[in-house]
């Protein structure tokens, strides 16, 4: 077990974990943010993606004792007071989710996109969301709703 | 999905980091993780101790030194794609790394852990192979450079020591050299089916080219029969026919090994134009 | 007395779905997100071999290791099972229909066959431990292929069944043969469409727990918790009064979530005998293994017509994979597609073949469209090349052969209740431009330009919203089709509706809602449905098939219409009037021509409740149940048209456009009917250029993983055109299901596109799916 101090949603953690404990799991079971989702065992599906210092990661693919020292933002922490973020929002108004397993993933990889400033057209954003499958929407609304976000952020 | 158990070690130095490699007959490097932890997550490899580059910041950069550049190996793809002295001065690099796998991967994933990885389908071993670029490996005696012709040895399968650290890569500015990196992959977020690096020299026309192939055999390859062809003044067309000469590309479920020989054909052709026009 | 007096507020409108403050902000409730004290994890051990004989299973190393709780082999287990998996669909009289339980014990059929299962106290300890059981396996001879399989001297996947043929199932008009013998053109053409791997998002998963008196609770992933309920009791022998199934949020399931699995039965055993709750996830590479896969169907398709295009006869012949095991309704799963052979097309002479064919390979069963698309894409695929023969527009072929009048009775003997097919197909024209894209087409071709274009077409119907009862009964299939809802006023007005369906992403908290909204003349946030939960949803039969709207969106108007009933009974003893002179607008009951004598259905509500003043033997409350069977299927049907990008060089092939319009009745909610017309076609399009799961000739799955079968991204893939034509369907609320429209569509659009892409260089076929290889082999082919 080792020791390991980082920030999950604006709460300091310090926690002791085995050094194979993925991230994913760290969150999941240790710190009860099951939101973030595990889709698959190869870092295709990008379901389990989170912020890591602001920037889209799938947590699958780093231990957990590698978030010593950083901030990790998980779909929990993304609506301030209550009130959604702008793409959760547009998730919400453009009915880019159905089953929503995909959905905290996608949000948080859109977030990272449009942080970014790469989501500057819809050929941008479809791009930028190469690493996140849905198998639900045809990613059609998906897309929509990060162009809508995007152009409200800008 | 849940790697087997290892042990772990934060490495404070590159120095510490060669220290602890000699430690264990079983240790792994750990740099971004995006090729080592899904392998281990599927208990492919199940390496006895980790030891952990990440908190070495100071192997991450991108500087010029006269003609040459020097990368960082712990430098990750999104800032290899967007630094500007690559932009201007090897933007044949910068732009492959905003190729590699995903915006997730490119947020983690670094260049020396993706050339160190060995993998003859990863974008960024052909790139260097092409610029004839150099690779800066650190072990217990000190550095010593190699030049990336005896880099990659197999299919993940590379130069470096038991003990030794990759720390830079160094590769040359293009200055007037038109370059291509054209990728043919399934879906964006795959690795290529087959891709080709080219680097043209020649004012409009092709003098001389480097041109290095990306899946097409245990290793990334350079395309010497093109290469030469090119220098004895045959057209594109006619050296881009030679491009799969003397490879073994593999066979899986992108393609077969007969089309992964069509498209280099197909796609040496095309990024030898693109080069020369860029 | 009519049903809807007023025009319906919510019905129609896209209302935004209440499902999603939820799952936005990570709190959904997958199985995965539940645990319970004191639960344990467990793992399956699944066969590497396509086929082994079980000498032995030693769990000595396993049982010993760290954290262990307990580790079964199937022979440790085997007394617990009070029937096998069941399969609730005997096509035939004479079907053959092998064991199948939770658990192998003497042989392993498929590659991910159960073997054993370890449970400890973490995951990872289990995992760990998994790799420690020995199972010692003597390998044996197998066979992937069903042509294979049905050769002189293959490997029989059951040995004491003597052969590989499960059924043979035949739907026939007379005189098919003297049809096509007579015609003047006829077109045979051979098609094989390989498996494709569901891949819900949200991989399987149960937590199951049995308290001290037997009683079980099951979370489970699943589209189907009723019908797990009614199986566990065949499988365990608990009554199913005992037994409580839960389906919380569900991460999508097209189809593969609706069978009953061998891990559910396995972990409330595992649950009794532990005394502690025991909880299953499925891992990604296990799924691919471990849960049903879809298609896997070669056909011979003929078309027999007249020079002027006149279809005069249509004849499939198929050989479908059943893969080692029949689940729960795996050799069924061709016959929903049996009857649309003629698509939306009047052809006089019809005849369907289904030959089931076991393999070692993973079983099969329903998997988006299910057995729709299987004969949508050889029929669409063909009515291009009956086009290419007779020198025809392949669009001016479909309009030719299209059933105008309804009701229509097909040949194959079903009644289509409405649609207009020409409407759907001028509406589809109007956005496609064909002109331009011709133009752009002729141009790249005279430019002799390394990228070609083409276009294609797919004109579909489709039998869905199952099913009638009776039919089903017709057909073998062991169980109704009818499903149910209750509504309750509470006493204080607001409304709760629970519904027999069971949503995993399709919207029901908000559609079915906006019905008893509008019906009841309420607030649609005055109303909440419940589901998914046999402890509140004693009827239902569960979601697949396109049903949930047509058949347990039904039952809540007619429960609707019961609680109306019943409060305008009420009323009309408080208001002392007759039932006849009241109407009922807005929500409020009032006396015709004296409106301020009225009373609001919440009033209503609580005077049911508080019973101070009801009519003679009225019982109080007001709640009321209705079960609605379908008199019919429902038939949705629309134009498609896709639009590729074909690098001729590579092989390498893009969507660029893709324009879907199609009639799926009145609509409830237009924007959740696009989202599923867009998901759906997005299974269709993966069908026809990324999608297969490939095994080697000995049954080993060669696509394990995400990264090497190919479920497309956004970057993939185009916005869509979509639109709709509306024709009511001939129930109350005029609807039809748009679950597997798009999917049931879309593949044989996109591969006529890449074929027309192609068609001046002399292809006339291109594989599924449409890979560069395959493309470029086309290609090959033609020039040598």
């Amino acid at each position: 077990m080792r020791p390991v101090a980082f920030t999950a949603n604006g709460t300091r953690h310090d926690l002791e974990i085995e050094p194979r404990e993925l991230l994913v799991y760290v969150l999941r079971d240790r710190l009860g943010l099951t939101g973030t989702n595990v889709g698959c065992d190869t870092s295709s599906c990008g379901a389990c993606t989170v912020l890591v210092n602001g920037e889209s990661v799938k947590s699958c693919t780093m231990l957990g004792v590698q978030a010593d020292g950083l901030e990790i933002t998980t779909i929990e922490g993304l609506a301030r007071n209550g009130e959604l973020h702008p793409v959760q929002q547009a998730f919400h108004e453009h009915h880019a989710l159905q089953c929503g397993y995909c959905t905290p993933g996608m949000v948080l990889a859109a977030v990272s996109l449009i942080d970014s400033g790469a989501a500057t057209d819809e050929a941008a954003i479809r791009e930028g969301l190469e690493g996140n499958l849905c198998r639900c929407t045809g990613y059609h609304n998906i897309v929509h709703a990060v162009a809508s976000a995007a152009g409200a952020a800008s | 999905m849940i790697p087997a158990g290892f042990e772990y070690e934060v490495a404070r130095s590159v120095d510490h980091a060669i220290e602890l490699l000699g430690q264990s007959d079983d240790a792994k490097l750990l740099a971004g993780g995006h090729s080592l932890l899904p392998a281990m997550k599927l208990r492919i490899a199940r390496p006895a101790l980790l030891v952990d580059l990440g908190r070495l910041d100071e192997l991450s950069y991108v500087e010029e030194e006269g003609d040459t550049i020097a990368i960082g190996a712990l430098t990750r793809h999104k800032d290899v794609a967007a630094s500007p002295v690559l932009r201007e001065h090897c933007a044949l690099v910068s732009h492959t790394a905003g190729q590699v796998g995903d915006p997730q991967v490119r947020h983690r994933g670094t260049i020396g852990g993706s050339l160190a990885h060995g993998d003859p389908a990863s974008d960024l071993p052909s790139v260097i192979l092409a610029l004839d670029g150099e690779l800066v490996a650190r072990g217990p005696g000190g550095d010593r450079a190699l030049p990336v012709r005896e880099f990659f040895t197999g299919v993940w399968q590379t130069a470096l020591q038991p003990n030794e650290v990759l720390v830079e890569v160094r590769v040359p500015k293009l200055a007037a050299a038109g370059w291509s990196y054209t990728k043919m992959a399934r879906r964006a977020q795959d690795w290529a089916t087959v891709a080709v690096a080219a680097v043209v020299h020649g004012n409009g026309s092709v003098e001389r080219a480097s041109v290095a192939l990306t899946n097409m055999g245990a290793t990334s390859l350079r395309a010497t029969a093109v290469e030469e062809a090119l220098v004895g003044g045959a057209s594109i067309e006619d050296a881009a026919a030679l491009a799969a000469e003397g490879t073994e590309p593999p066979t899986d479920h992108a393609a077969s090994s007969d089309f992964r020989r069509h498209l280099a054909r197909v796609l040496t052709r095309r990024a030898l134009e693109e080069a020369r026009n860029r | 007395m009519t049903a809807v007096e007023t025009a319906p507020a919510f019905v129609g409108t896209s209302v935004k779905r209440r499902e999603d403050a939820s799952l936005l902000r990570g709190r959904g409730t997958f199985v995965d997100n539940l645990t319970l004290p004191g639960t344990v994890y467990m793992v399956v051990v699944r066969s590497p071999y396509p086929r082994a004989r079980i000498a032995g299973v030693s769990l000595d190393a396993a049982r010993a290791a760290e954290g262990v709780v307990a580790a079964f082999s199937g022979a440790d287990l085997a007394d617990e099972w009070a029937g096998g998996l069941p399969c609730a669909w005997p096509v035939t009289e004479d079907i053959k229909m092998p064991p199948h339980f939770p658990l192998a014990t003497e042989e392993a059929r498929y590659q991910g066959d159960p073997v054993a299962v370890v449970v400890a106290e973490s995951r990872a300890l289990a995992k760990d431990a998994a790799e420690l059981v020995e199972v010692d396996y003597e390998p044996l001879s197998s066979v992937a292929e069903v042509e294979k399989a049905l050769a002189d001297g293959a490997p029989l996947v059951h040995e004491d069944l003597g052969t590989n043929e499960c059924y043979v199932w035949k739907l026939e008009t007379d005189a098919v043969q003297d049809a096509i013998d007579a015609a003047d053109v006829v077109v045979t053409r051979r098609y094989f469409q390989p498996r494709l791997i569901p891949n819900a998002m949200e991989t399987r998963g149960v937590l199951a727990q049995v308290g001290p008196t037997g009683e079980v609770t099951l979370w489970s992933a699943t589209q189907t918790p009723h019908i797990q309920r009614f199986a566990l009791q065949l499988v365990l022998g608990i009554p199913e009064s005992k037994i409580r199934v839960i389906a919380p949020d569900v991460g999508g399931g097209f189809g593969s979530k609706i069978q009953v699995y061998g891990e559910g039965p396995i972990a409330i055993v595992l649950s009794r005998r532990l005394g502690r709750p025991v909880k299953w996830t499925e891992e990604r590479a296990e799924n691919y293994v471990g849960t049903i896969h879809g298609r896997d169907v070669v056909h011979e398709l003929t078309f027999a017509a007249t020079n002027d295009g006149d279809i005069t006869a249509v004849k499939s012949v198929a050989w479908c994979a059943m893969g080692a095991y029949l689940e729960l309704v795996t050799p069924g799963i061709p016959l929903l597609g049996a009857w649309i052979y003629s698509g939306p097309y009047e052809i006089p002479n019809y005849s369907v073949t289904f030959t089931g064919v076991f393999t070692n390979t993973t079983p099969t069963d329903a998997y988006r469209g299910a057995g729709r698309p299987e004969a949508t894409y050889v029929l669409e695929r063909t009515m291009d090349a009956l086009a290419r023969e007779l020198r025809m527009d392949p669009v001016e072929l479909r309009r030719k052969n299209f059933v105008t009048e309804f009701p229509h009775t097909m040949a194959s003997g079903l009644t289509i209740d409405s649609g207009d097919y020409e409407a759907t197909l001028d509406a589809l024209l109007e956005r496609l431009d064909l002109e331009s894209i011709r133009a752009d087409q002729s141009a790249r071709r005279a430019s002799g330009d390394a990228r070609q274009i083409g276009v294609g077409f797919s004109t579909y119907n489709e039998m869905c919203g199952l099913a009638p009862s009776r039919i089903l009964g017709a057909i073998r299939y062991a169980v109704g089709g009818w499903d149910a809802t209750t509504i309750r006023f509470q006493p204080l007005g607001s409304v709760q509706v629970v519904v027999g369906t069971s949503p995993h992403g399709q919207g029901h908290d908000t559609t079915f809602a906006q019905i008893v909204a509008d019906q009841l003349g309420v607030d649609v946030d005055d109303v909440e449905v419940i589901h998914g939960d046999t402890a509140s949803s004693q009827l239902g039969m569960d979601t697949y098939g396109s049903r949930s709207l047509t058949v347990g969106g039904i039952s809540a108007y007619h429960a609707s219409q019961k609680v109306v009933a019943k409060a305008r009974k009420i009323v009309a003893h408080q208001l002392e009037v007759s039932e006849d002179d009241l109407e009922f607008e807005g929500g409020v009951f009032s006396v015709k021509g004296s409106p301020d004598r009225s009373m609001d259905i919440k009033a209503v509500a609580f005077a049911a409740h508080a019973a101070h003043d009801l009519p003679d033997g009225m019982e109080p409350g007001l709640e009321e149940t209705a079960v609605f069977d379908p008199p019919n299927f429902s038939w949705p049907a629309g134009a498609h048209a896709a639009v590729v990008e074909v690098d001729t060089e590579t092989g390498d092939t893009r969507l660029v456009r893709y324009v879907a319009v199609d009639d799926v009745g009145n609509p409830v909610n237009p924007q959740i009917i696009d989202g599923q017309v867009h998901g759906g076609i997005t299974q269709g399009i993966a069908a026809a250029l990324y999608e297969e799961g490939a095994y080697d000739e000995e049954g080993n799955l060669l696509t394990t993983t995400l990264a090497s079968y190919l479920v497309p991204s956004a970057a993939e893939l185009p916005s869509y055109e979509t639109a709709r034509t509306e024709t009511a369907a001939d129930n109350p609320l005029g609807v039809k299901g748009v679950g597997e429209t798009g999917t049931i569509a879309a593949a044989p659009a996109v591969v006529n596109a890449v074929v027309d892409a192609l068609s001046h260089l002399g292809v006339t076929d291109v594989g599924l799916p449409a890979t560069p290889e395959r493309v470029w082999k086309a290609i090959e082919e033609v020039r040598t």
